[in-house]
């Protein structure tokens, strides 16, 4: 038995199954969403003061921008492809859709990056009375009464670590530190740090490698590491996995699926876009998820 | 609708435009960030406002050109008609529970 209004509209309301199936999830997605908006609001407002990162100081702008950038530009090519069918272009269709599925391999490579670059951020927290590294430690924020060593892991064995340190680029929670970092006015004779010192930039990044037998306690960036973090990690994983499963329905549409271009055209647009209104939910909430979480 | 590309061109003229827009858009809102509102108006919520007014001027193209909700049928209204509903009383529910900072919450463990 065929199904009725699998691509023909039926009369009353003039559309076909996929359609009325696609607006329901979607639906149940912008409440999904908006559950993690509402816990984002409530986590933000009831930080104590001083432990919500300052906009930029985690998370790069630059990456994220360039995200929203290849989002926005997927968004073009996914209704542009429906178009092009509707022209009876398949050949273009192919382009523009192709074109999208680079878009969300590319984004999901810089959240890789960006990803690797938050679990590869140290926090370390000295034990009290170590003073060797005096200059380069400091509390950042709310932890200004801690000893902290903060950067980026180069290379650890079982008694040392060495992280890539930028001593003036710690303020995490946007208050003053309190030391300023003067690594060049150290004696490294008692330190037992490294000042194997290069360029990063306009920054005097140094190389500090920190004995284990000082270090209290030692964290990464992941999501474990504060509530801002969390909920970082939270939204944008929620949505990459969103990213993955919308680039993959849109390649099998795309790839293996096409053969239904043959046999029944008019199913096959429709599964075009019905794939491309999920992709702009895709779209639609990293629209909102860029500023709350990069820049405000 | 087959047609040449002179046609298709003129179809897709206003998605390229709402193109221009989000794009105009995305560089509104990374340039917002840069200028400290909060502190020019002596309030803690204006550089949030304006960021998220950029936001859902952006999404309303996208929803209203790329999703077509500019000319959909009616059944979809109605589905979206009661998640904004929803969408709304939750916000409107998390907006009433900030009421309970900081009088109901105890913070410990801040180390």
């Amino acid at each position: 038995m065929e199904i009725p209004y699998n691509s023909k509209p039926r009369p009353d309301t003039g559309l076909y199954n996929a359609k009325v199936g696609i607006w329901l999830f979607l639906a149940s997605e912008v409440m999904l969403f908006g559950a993690l908006f509402s816990s984002y609001i409530m986590l933000r407002v009831g930080a104590p003061e001083g432990t919500w990162p300052a906009p930029g100081s985690l998370l790069k702008v630059g990456p994220g921008a360039f995200n929203t950038v290849v989002l926005i530009l997927s968004s073009v090519t996914v209704v542009l492809a429906w178009a092009s069918l509707k022209f009876n272009n398949f050949k273009q269709y192919r382009m523009f859709q192709g074109i999208t599925i680079v878009c969300a391999l590319i984004f999901m490579c810089v959240k890789a990056y960006e990803y690797h670059d938050k679990f590869t951020h140290y926090e370390i927290v000295l034990k009290e009375g170590v003073t060797h590294y005096e200059g380069i430690s400091h509390g950042t924020g709310v932890r200004s009464h801690l000893n902290l060593v903060d950067g980026h892991l180069v290379n650890q064995t079982e008694d040392e670590i060495t992280l890539t340190v930028h001593p003036h680029h710690d303020d995490h929670a946007g208050h003053d530190h309190g030391a300023e970092a003067h690594p060049e006015e150290h004696d490294g004779d008692h330190s037992g740090h490294d000042h194997a010192e290069h360029a990063h930039g306009g920054h005097d990044a140094i190389q500090v490698t920190v004995r284990k037998s000082d270090i209290a306690k030692m964290e990464s960036y992941g999501p474990w590491h504060s509530t801002y973090l969390a909920i970082y990690f939270t939204m944008t994983g929620l949505h990459a996995i969103h990213v993955i499963g919308g680039a993959f329905v849109i390649f099998y549409i795309w790839g293996p699926g096409a053969k239904m271009w043959k046999t029944d055209p008019e199913r096959y647009v429709n599964r075009v876009e019905v794939s491309g209104l999920f992709w702009h939910l895709v779209d639609l909430v990293w629209i909102f998820l860029f500023p709350i979480l990069y820049l405000l | 609708m087959a047609g040449d590309a002179k046609d298709f061109k003129t179809y897709v003229r206003p998605y390229l435009m709402v193109f221009g827009v989000l794009m105009l858009g995305t560089f509104l809102t990374v340039a917002a960030s840069w200028f400290d509102f909060d502190a020019h108006f002596g309030s803690h919520w204006v550089n949030m406002t304006v960021g998220l007014l950029i936001a859902v001027t952006k999404a309303s193209f996208v929803v209203l050109w790329f999703m077509h909700l500019i000319s959909e049928k009616q059944l979809i209204y109605l589905v979206l008609g009661f998640t904004c509903f929803f969408f709304v009383g939750l916000m409107g529910l998390t907006v009433w529970a900030m009421q309970d900072f900081p009088n109901f919450t105890t913070l410990v463990g801040l180390d």
